[in-house]
């Protein structure tokens, strides 16, 4: 089983510090997983620098906060199968809509 | 940050009657590589028409059924020869040749050095995961001495080429390596491959660990993409000018022996040398002018 | 095609194949240095540019025929010449052009086998390996030249052909018939017929890169012409994709071989000569064929009722001409500079009424009228 070889690596406290320096609101994104496609291979999980990529029952990804995504797509650039696509979340109608 | 999203790279240069996922092993270093071949082209915003991509025999070979290309899937070891005579017929079309370490420098050595000393305009991605994958686990040119695999089950006692470096010495007038861990920078030197006039290389550092990883101690996917990271030594930019004495810099500075089994990553050699397509031009000028004078030839 | 009021040209036997091929529409050339063959790439590459063509020499054989292949499969018609080891060594990629429907020309200029042999001497050692070189049930056509001018009209058929069924056809010719020169007047290029691949007549969205016609020959797409089809080596269904079910296996590969027997009426070709009231027919190719047809004639002055037929295709081989042209006969005599490759075939396709003589002559040396005139008072 991946071990996770990595401390939340630089990308992710980077993105806390400017997060944190700009009053702008956070930037959100969507993460879509094509089950279908996905070998379980566990690379995106290991590489995820905030480590919110798990295994469901058949090992296969699942993501468990996507609040905390911060878009760098690590994820889909190393995942040999393309089974997961990140898009940025744009607010949707309802303004309430995750955002403080 | 990669230009376009997944979705979009995936419906445009994907064949969708062809089934997925793909035939490679879950954690392949393959899929990576045609990830970043993907985003490589699309950077160039190349015309899906104008492009071929020829591979060989192995599991690398299997890369071009998936591309909405041109594509020939030819015969083991052959992919640049025949590379060379479709680039010849279409000089307007961009050639690429996908092919493992096995392909490329065993079988293949010979079309590979030709090539690389012939600088006919042609890109050539050689995925090095040191080892016959497809065929189940033989050695391959690449395997490290002392490894274990199907052909060597008491340690490998031969000693393995430098692909990229081996690209140079032939004369390939752009060579480069990257390896699957670093993604990002891997479609960078893709592009840069495909858009330099010449005989282009990048070498691409990719882990079988089914075949390779697994009977050396190596462990799984992760864990080699990890290696990946480790043992990569990124050239600095300025020693990586691909003038004559920026090669010869690139050697001392890092002196072979003392990589051990480090590597260095980033582009060797960048070097422009007379491009084959107009040279063969002059030659077709220079033999119209002075054509035997036979009766019944015309310019059909 | 004797065309009385082109020039007479005097012509080597390898230069008259470059001037069919040019005439016949080949743009590309791919070969390496071997004797007797090495004068048909130094033509190519001082004449091939002159017409917007294309020639290089490669690193070796196998280079030469992938380079030809992969031309062919970007539009242009592409040859490829050798001699015995080289024509070895080209054998796996010719399979790759019988599987992907390419068409191709391979020149085999034979010299005594085998292995290096006799570089220098005349043979006709590769019939066989013409056929059945390459693994695996394929189709080809090979054709055999015996002088210049032949050397001339059966390359451009060998394109007319290649391009025509789609397939690698293979022009044996030998040491003699190569280097000999001979005056010959060749027919105007604009008197050349010159058949070319068809191409697809559909968008590329509904274009089936394989699809078994009543030909049995699928239109031809080139690499860069918008179809972005797949050519592979293994074995595929009608859309190019490799495949492993039985039912397109077997359909894909019974129509690699109907698409050839399709075309017997046109492809078997041979020339009869004196056998109308012949009770001896010699069967013979090649420069053997130069012979025999003198030892006709001076059999005949002897009161010897010969005849000759000279097979001009060796494959698929054309059992029913020449068992029509054969019927009357009480014997045949198949000289050969081998140890008897074609004598198996007509033995094989001749009713057992008929003898079969052999004459077998393996020394680099050709088979001399005299020979053959002794050989036929004896029968």
């Amino acid at each position: 089983m991946p071990t996770n070889t990595d401390p939340p690596s630089a990308p992710a406290a980077a993105a806390e510090q400017r997060q944190a320096a700009t009053n702008k609101p956070k930037r959100l994104f969507d993460q879509h997983v094509f089950r279908d496609w996905c070998k379980a291979c566990g690379i995106c999980m290991a590489l995820c620098p905030t480590q919110i990529i798990t295994r469901d029952e058949e090992g296969k990804a699942v993501i468990t906060d996507a609040d905390k995504c911060i878009g760098c797509r690590t994820c889909e650039v190393h995942c040999p199968d393309f089974a997961i696509t990140i898009t940025e979340r744009h607010p949707r109608r309802r303004k309430t809509d995750g955002v403080p | 940050m990669p230009s376009q999203s997944m979705a979009e790279l995936r419906r445009r240069y994907l064949r969708h009657d062809k089934k997925f996922p793909h035939v490679w092993c879950p954690g392949c270093g393959n899929g990576i590589v045609l990830g970043a071949l993907l985003r490589g082209i699309d950077r160039l915003a190349l015309n899906k028409d104008d492009i071929v991509l020829v591979s060989g025999i192995g599991c690398s070979g299997r890369m071009p059924t998936y591309t909405d290309f041109n594509t020939l899937h030819t015969t083991h070891g052959r992919a640049l020869a025949f590379a060379t005579g479709v680039k010849l017929a279409r000089p307007e079309l961009h050639v690429l040749v996908v092919m493992g370490d096995g392909d490329a420098t065993a079988i293949g050595g010979n079309h590979f050095i030709h090539a690389a000393r012939r600088n006919l305009d042609l890109t050539a991605i050689i995925i090095n995961n040191q080892i016959y994958g497809m065929t189940g686990g033989q050695t391959s040119p690449t395997t490290p001495y002392g490894s274990n695999a199907t052909t060597a089950p008491l340690g490998h006692i031969e000693h393995a080429f430098s692909i990229a470096e081996l690209a140079v010495t032939a004369g390939a007038s752009f060579v480069a390596r990257g390896t699957v861990y670093h993604a990002t920078m891997l479609d960078r030197l893709i592009s840069r491959a495909i858009g330099h006039v010449g005989f282009s290389v990048v070498e691409v550092m990719s882990n079988c660990h089914v075949q390779f990883g697994r009977r050396n101690g190596l462990g799984n996917a992760v864990q080699m993409l990890q290696w990946f990271k480790e043992h990569a030594i990124p050239l600095q930019p300025h020693d990586a000018k691909g003038t004559a004495e920026g090669a010869a810099r690139m050697e001392t500075a890092l002196p072979p022996d003392s990589l051990d089994d480090r590597f260095t990553i980033g582009v060797l050699a960048e070097r422009d040398k007379p491009n084959y397509i107009k040279e063969y031009d002059k030659i077709r000028h220079k033999a119209d002018d002075k054509r035997p004078a036979d009766a019944q030839d015309d310019r059909s | 095609m004797a065309s009385p009021d082109q020039p007479r040209l005097l012509m080597q036997g390898n230069e008259a194949v470059v001037a069919g091929a040019i005439a016949a529409g080949c743009r590309f050339f791919a070969g390496y240095p071997i004797t007797p063959a090495s004068e048909i790439a130094e033509l190519m590459a001082t004449r091939l540019p002159a017409h917007g063509g294309t020639f290089i020499q490669m690193e070796d054989e196998i280079a030469s025929i992938a380079a030809a292949i992969g031309a062919s499969l970007a539009g242009s018609k592409a040859m490829t010449a050798t001699s015995g080891p080289g024509f070895s060594l080209m054998q796996e990629n010719l399979g790759f052009a019988c599987i992907a429907e390419a068409p191709l020309v391979v020149v085999n200029v034979m010299r005594g086998g085998p292995s290096t042999g006799l570089p220098t001497s005349p043979a006709q050692g590769d019939i066989m390996q013409a056929r059945w070189g390459t693994h695996g049930d394929h189709p080809i056509i090979v054709l055999a030249t015996s002088s210049v001018a032949d050397c001339f009209t059966l390359t451009v058929q060998a394109f007319n052909f290649a391009e025509k069924y789609r397939v690698p056809v293979v022009l044996l010719s030998d040491e003699v018939v190569a280097h000999t020169r001979e005056a010959v007047r060749l027919p105007a290029s604009d008197q050349v017929e010159v058949v070319d691949r068809v191409r697809p007549s559909v968008p590329p969205e509904w274009y089936i890169p394989y699809e078994d016609n009543s030909r049995g020959v699928p239109a031809m797409a080139a690499f860069g012409d918008g179809y972005r089809h797949h050519v592979t080596g293994l074995v595929h269904d009608q859309r190019g994709f490799p495949t492993q079910r039985p039912e397109e296996i077997d359909a894909f590969l019974r129509r690699l071989f109907r698409k050839i027997t399709n075309g017997f009426y046109e492809i078997h070709m041979l020339r009869a000569f004196m056998m109308e009231d012949a009770e001896i027919g010699i069967i013979a190719c090649g420069s053997v064929a130069r012979s025999a047809r003198r030892a006709v004639v001076m059999a005949r002055q002897q009161g010897i009722a010969a005849g000759l037929v000279q097979l001009i295709t060796l494959f698929p081989f054309p059992r029913q001409p020449l068992v029509a042209a054969c019927s009357d006969c009480r014997a045949v005599l198949v000289p050969e500079m081998n140890m008897g490759q074609l004598s198996r075939e007509v033995r094989r396709v001749l009713p057992d009424a008929i003898a079969i003589h052999k004459h077998n002559r393996i020394d680099g040396q050709l088979i001399t009228p005299d020979e053959l005139v002794k050989k036929l008072i004896s029968i």
